[in-house]
């Protein structure tokens, strides 16, 4: 059975249409970007998938069920912005996330602080951008999840993060969960997809596997994305 | 080991190409019990399903073989490493060859070329 299945799914804001008869199944054990400009309906799709919103028309199921508090306990979700209370310690949010989820495995996710050097008693708002984003990812790969959604997880860092970003995603989802990437930074990260959807005016354009685009275009995803699209 | 993808072409072809240089070459010794498909896909920063990908197209080119249960193997023949070696190096002699022809250098003075000012200083 597919992880995530939609069906004819429509979402409309004030009669407008941002998500227009999107039909997708997402498979078990892949690595999917979901790429599209910005203003395209990425971030909505993704909140449907997280039960952050309503379909106006057409479902979402997960594991074949829609979505309840048992899909939120196998979806890890990094949102666009961060959630965390800047004036917690890391040590505190630490616990916040042992407390909150059942499947977050809290010696993982110290060791991935250690191997940052982040120190647990500092404070949030005292670490800089970069390493906000950083911790945020960790708690996110350090649940035992089924399906990893994150939301531009590259927006705004610079390119030694993304590598390590990168380097953290694929050694950290487990075998069989799959990982839902949402980028328009296609060249820092298209060489980790097994999948490639592209998303445009609230339409799904094209899926495909990654490898078999390249052989078929002769070109990089990053280069079809933007023959595309292009403005 | 950090490798340098070309986004331009499939990766599962790049890492074939990696493990058939790193076997023909020796660095994967003949018969060599290869690290898991997660540990290798970790080595060189790629996506698992890419890497299997990849050990399967080696498997059927017969450079490598799994052992039911035990994982996979470079192969123990011989002949076909050196028929694989002797393949690229042809490739590698063409393009030599038609790289020298671009600048004007015929087929006997790429061969004069190769042996004045190649040399063992050319390995670099």
């Amino acid at each position: 059975m597919e992880l995530v299945k939609c069906n004819n799914l429509c979402k409309e804001f004030d009669n407008k249409k941002v998500l227009n008869n999107i039909n997708l199944s997402i498979p078990k054990g892949k690595i999917i970007g979901l790429l599209g400009k910005n203003g395209m309906g990425k971030t909505t799709l993704i909140k449907l998938i997280n039960d952050l919103l309503t379909p106006t028309s057409g479902e979402v199921l997960i594991n074949g069920e829609k979505p309840s508090v048992n899909s939120k306990k196998i979806i890890s979700y990094l949102p666009e912005r961060t959630y965390l209370d800047k004036e917690m310690k890391v040590y505190q949010i630490l616990t916040l996330f042992e407390d909150f989820y059942e499947n977050f495995n809290k010696e993982k996710a110290i060791n991935l602080l250690k191997d940052l050097d982040l120190d647990i008693n500092s404070r949030v708002n005292k670490m800089s951008k970069g390493m906000q984003e950083k911790l945020q990812l960790i708690l996110v790969m350090s649940r035992d999840a089924e399906l990893y959604i994150l939301d531009e997880p590259l927006g705004g860092v610079d390119p030694a993060t993304r590598d390590y970003i990168l380097d953290t995603i694929l050694s950290n989802f487990k075998e069989g969960a799959s990982v839902i990437i949402s980028t328009h930074l296609i060249s820092d990260i298209e060489r980790i997809l097994d999948e490639v959807i592209f998303i445009d005016k609230g339409n799904i354009v094209l899926t495909s596997s990654a490898d078999e685009l390249r052989e078929k275009e002769n070109a990089s995803i990053d280069e079809i994305f933007r023959r595309c699209f292009k403005c | 080991m950090d490798y340098i993808f070309d986004n331009e072409r499939p990766i599962y072809i790049q890492l074939v190409e990696l493990i058939r240089t790193g076997i023909v070459s020796g660095k994967f010794q003949k018969g060599q019990k290869l690290p898991s498909v997660r540990e290798l896909a970790l080595a060189m920063k790629v996506n698992p399903n890419t890497m299997q990908k990849a050990l399967a197209e080696l498997e059927n080119e017969k450079l490598i073989y799994t052992e039911r249960t035990n994982g996979k193997y470079v192969t123990e023949d011989e002949r076909l490493i050196e028929k694989v070696k002797k393949e690229l190096a042809g490739e590698k002699v063409n393009s030599y060859l038609n790289s020298m022809n671009d600048i004007g250098i015929s087929y006997e003075e790429a061969i004069k070329y190769l042996q004045e000012l190649g040399g063992k200083n050319g390995i670099s």
